[in-house]
């Protein structure tokens, strides 16, 4: 327990120190005193009023002769502040004030209190921490925790140890406990360390990991060192990096393999065929994911040989990892607007070149693209569409839609790149 | 590592795997029988890879009983170590070696996957190469088909080619039914509860490749092998159903619990 007056260290300080609260930071006194950020809370937390006076430090936890003026002094707002409704608490603290007989037998229940009250105060800090972490001066401090690499790194291999950040999947307490999300890839993950799965998730907030990097665009998000591989990697040639420059930061020879194999993700990624922008959605293109894409996607293989989309073992969650080499296939807009003035002078069926959809039909695609979120409608769409369609028909949109798309669509087995691609075991 | 000292001084010519298998850190490795390691054919081309081939290989099978000088033993030791791992790299394909490697993944001494999405999938050790000396071990989720880092530093120290670039992917060859079932379900980064742009339309364009694939398969009368999705004849009804639970999955993961805003 901590009191003003004894203990040197602030109860906030001490909470930050404890044993797998390594991820927090120490949330301002003045940020906690405006009454304006603790909005909505005291009806979350139990025992409020005294779980913030222990944040705040201004409750003495045991009535000791020499805090007895600084007490008095607090008893009087704290009569105002409960008004009635902590009665019988203040009353145990005017008790132990007034007898020293009485004092065992407060303290007694003082302490039964004292670990509810506790228990309150975390969670009221955790919930007051998760505001403050959005908050400029608390981005801040996150930030320099950041830098030093006080969360840890990505364990992906090819996020190539990028730094990440603790998130909540949940903003409300008690669902999930604390993730590390990886900028590089996108994705979150489990801490590494068990001492962080008592953590609550809900002490970060689902808002803060993308608040954070969009706060500080200029962060190179991407990983630059290798992933941590002591001695062995010493020796290892290709181990090293390219300077991660725009796009070309996706190209790392890491990836596999035994030399007998004609690799094509060590043949240089040509270079997008048009100019990139300098942001991509409000994100500078080598920031955008550049632990995915075109030679940071695992590749499984089997004797060197890859194993082929359509074995039943197949690698189906390429997605999950691919980036676009051409970061102007993201710019929605533009292609919509593209579309939509391709179709205004072309009125044929030629106009179906629109990239999320999947229709055949021009004017349900019209009115799939016209929706705001045209990822949905047009599958919802797809769907409808694809119903009576026969598999020829549904071949023909495929080959359209491949002919449509730039050819570095990532490796499809086989498909480019000249690899060679075995078919194992029982496919088809 | 260093416990060998005391270990060997006193009785390292007995049970040297016993020894080995059973010491810090080398969880992920499993016995190799001795039939295995006598057969010379097993052992083509590893005498021109390790140093005192023939006193490793002695050492490993226990009948070495030459009195040598501390350093040299120790070298011997270091050798007898890099022959098991290499010989480990082949059995662990053969049919023997890949039942014990299966009941290991099973119990999941290799851990579970970090990525939250993965649901602590049990992991399998692999290599990035089949050369020695060129990466430590990395962990393979068969759920997300991605490779990460072990998460002890002990691990980390292993050679990947103790493992090899193939062992993980026969494995599901053989044992295809313990392959499990992909989800299409993924974080979506928000603020406030809003997605943010840059990496929802990225993940619409991976999604549209996704859907390619499926595709792709489809016209192979291949399962997609994605969970919530059956397989067979209601195809495309099914696919109905996945992208509904698919967006589902999304949404879990916030919509609902969100915390109203004040």
């Amino acid at each position: 327990m901590s009191s003003s007056s004894q203990a040197p260290e602030s109860w906030i300080s001490a909470f930050c120190s404890l044993v797998g609260h390594e991820y927090f930071a120490e949330v301002s006194e003045d940020f906690i005193e405006d009454d304006f950020n603790l909005t909505g809370l005291q009806s979350q937390v139990p025992m409020y009023k005294e779980a913030l006076e222990m944040i705040l430090d201004v409750e003495p936890e045991d009535a000791t002769d020499e805090e007895e003026e600084e007490e008095e002094e607090e008893e009087e707002d704290e009569d105002e502040m409960h008004d009635g409704q902590d009665g019988v608490r203040t009353g145990y603290r005017r008790s132990a004030e007034a007898a020293a007989a009485a004092a065992e037998r407060s303290h007694l229940r003082m302490a039964s209190d004292l670990s509810m009250i506790e228990s309150s105060a975390e969670m009221l800090y955790g919930l007051i921490h998760q505001r403050f972490i959005t908050s400029r001066p608390g981005i801040q401090q996150m930030a320099e925790k950041y830098e030093l690499g006080h969360f840890g790194h990505c364990p992906r291999v090819f996020c190539h140890g990028a730094k990440v950040l603790p998130v909540g999947c949940s903003d409300i307490p008690g669902t999930e406990t604390v993730k590390l999300f990886c900028p590089s890839c996108l994705d979150v993950y489990s801490p590494p360390n068990s001492r962080f799965q008592t953590v609550d998730g809900a002490f970060f907030g689902t808002t803060f990991g993308c608040l954070f990097f969009m706060t500080f665009p200029e962060l190179d998000v991407g990983g630059t060192k290798a992933s941590p591989e002591p001695n062995l990697s010493a020796t290892l040639p290709n181990n090293t990096k390219d300077p991660r420059s725009s796009l070309s930061s996706s190209l790392t020879s890491q990836q596999q393999n035994p030399p007998p194999v004609p690799s094509s993700s060590k043949t240089p990624i040509p270079p997008p065929p048009t100019p990139q922008p300098s942001s991509i959605n409000g994100v500078a293109p080598k920031n955008l994911a550049p632990g995915l894409g075109l030679g940071n996607i695992y590749e499984p293989r089997i004797y060197g040989f890859r194993v082929a989309e359509v074995a039943k073992t197949g690698p189906r969650m390429k997605w999950l990892r691919q980036r676009p080499t051409d970061v102007n296939e993201l710019d929605e807009c533009t292609i919509f607007d593209e579309t939509q003035a391709l179709m205004r002078t072309t009125d044929a069926g030629e106009g179906a070149g629109f990239p999320d959809s999947e229709m055949i039909d021009e004017n349900a695609e019209v009115q799939g693209n016209v929706g705001e979120d045209q990822d949905m409608d047009a599958s919802e769409q797809q769907v409808d569409a694809a119903t009576g369609e026969t598999i020829a028909q549904m071949r023909d949109v495929a080959r359209r839609k491949s002919n449509r798309r730039r050819p570095a669509n990532g490796l499809v087995n086989g498909e480019s790149h000249g690899g060679t691609a075995v078919r194992v075991g029982d496919g088809g | 590592m260093d416990d060998y000292a005391s270990d060997t001084d006193s009785d390292y010519t007995s049970y040297w795997r016993d020894w080995f298998i059973s010491s810090r850190g080398n969880e992920y490795f499993c016995e190799i029988d001795e039939d295995y390691l006598t057969d010379r054919f097993n052992l083509t081309g590893l005498n021109t890879e390790v140093h005192y081939y023939q006193y490793a290989l002695d050492l490993v099978t226990d009948v070495f009983d030459m009195e040598v000088d501390d350093n040299m033993r120790e070298q011997i030791e270091n050798s007898a170590r890099q022959l098991y791992g290499l010989v480990h790299a082949r059995y662990i394909v053969t049919t023997r070696g890949l039942a014990k490697m299966m009941e290991k993944y099973k119990q999941g001494v290799f851990g579970k996957c970090p990525r939250v999405i993965c649901e602590s999938q049990h992991l399998l050790p692999m290599g990035q190469h089949d050369i020695a000396k060129s990466s430590n071990v990395k962990l393979y989720c068969a759920r997300c088909e991605d490779i990460y880092n072990p998460k002890s530093s002990r691990h980390n120290t292993i050679d990947g080619a103790f493992f090899g670039t193939s062992f993980h992917n026969i494995l599901f060859q053989v044992y295809p039914t313990l392959l499990p079932k992909k989800t299409q379900r993924r974080y979506e980064p928000r603020i406030y509860g809003f997605r943010v742009h840059a990496s929802a339309a990225l993940m619409r364009w991976q999604e549209e490749r996704r859907e390619e694939m499926k595709d792709r398969l489809r016209i192979q009368n291949m399962e997609t092998g994605f969970e919530d999705e059956d397989e067979g004849d209601d195809d495309i009804e099914s696919e109905e159903d996945e992208e509904d639970e698919g967006r589902d999955g999304i949404d879990d993961m916030f919509e609902g619990r969100m915390q109203p805003v004040q």
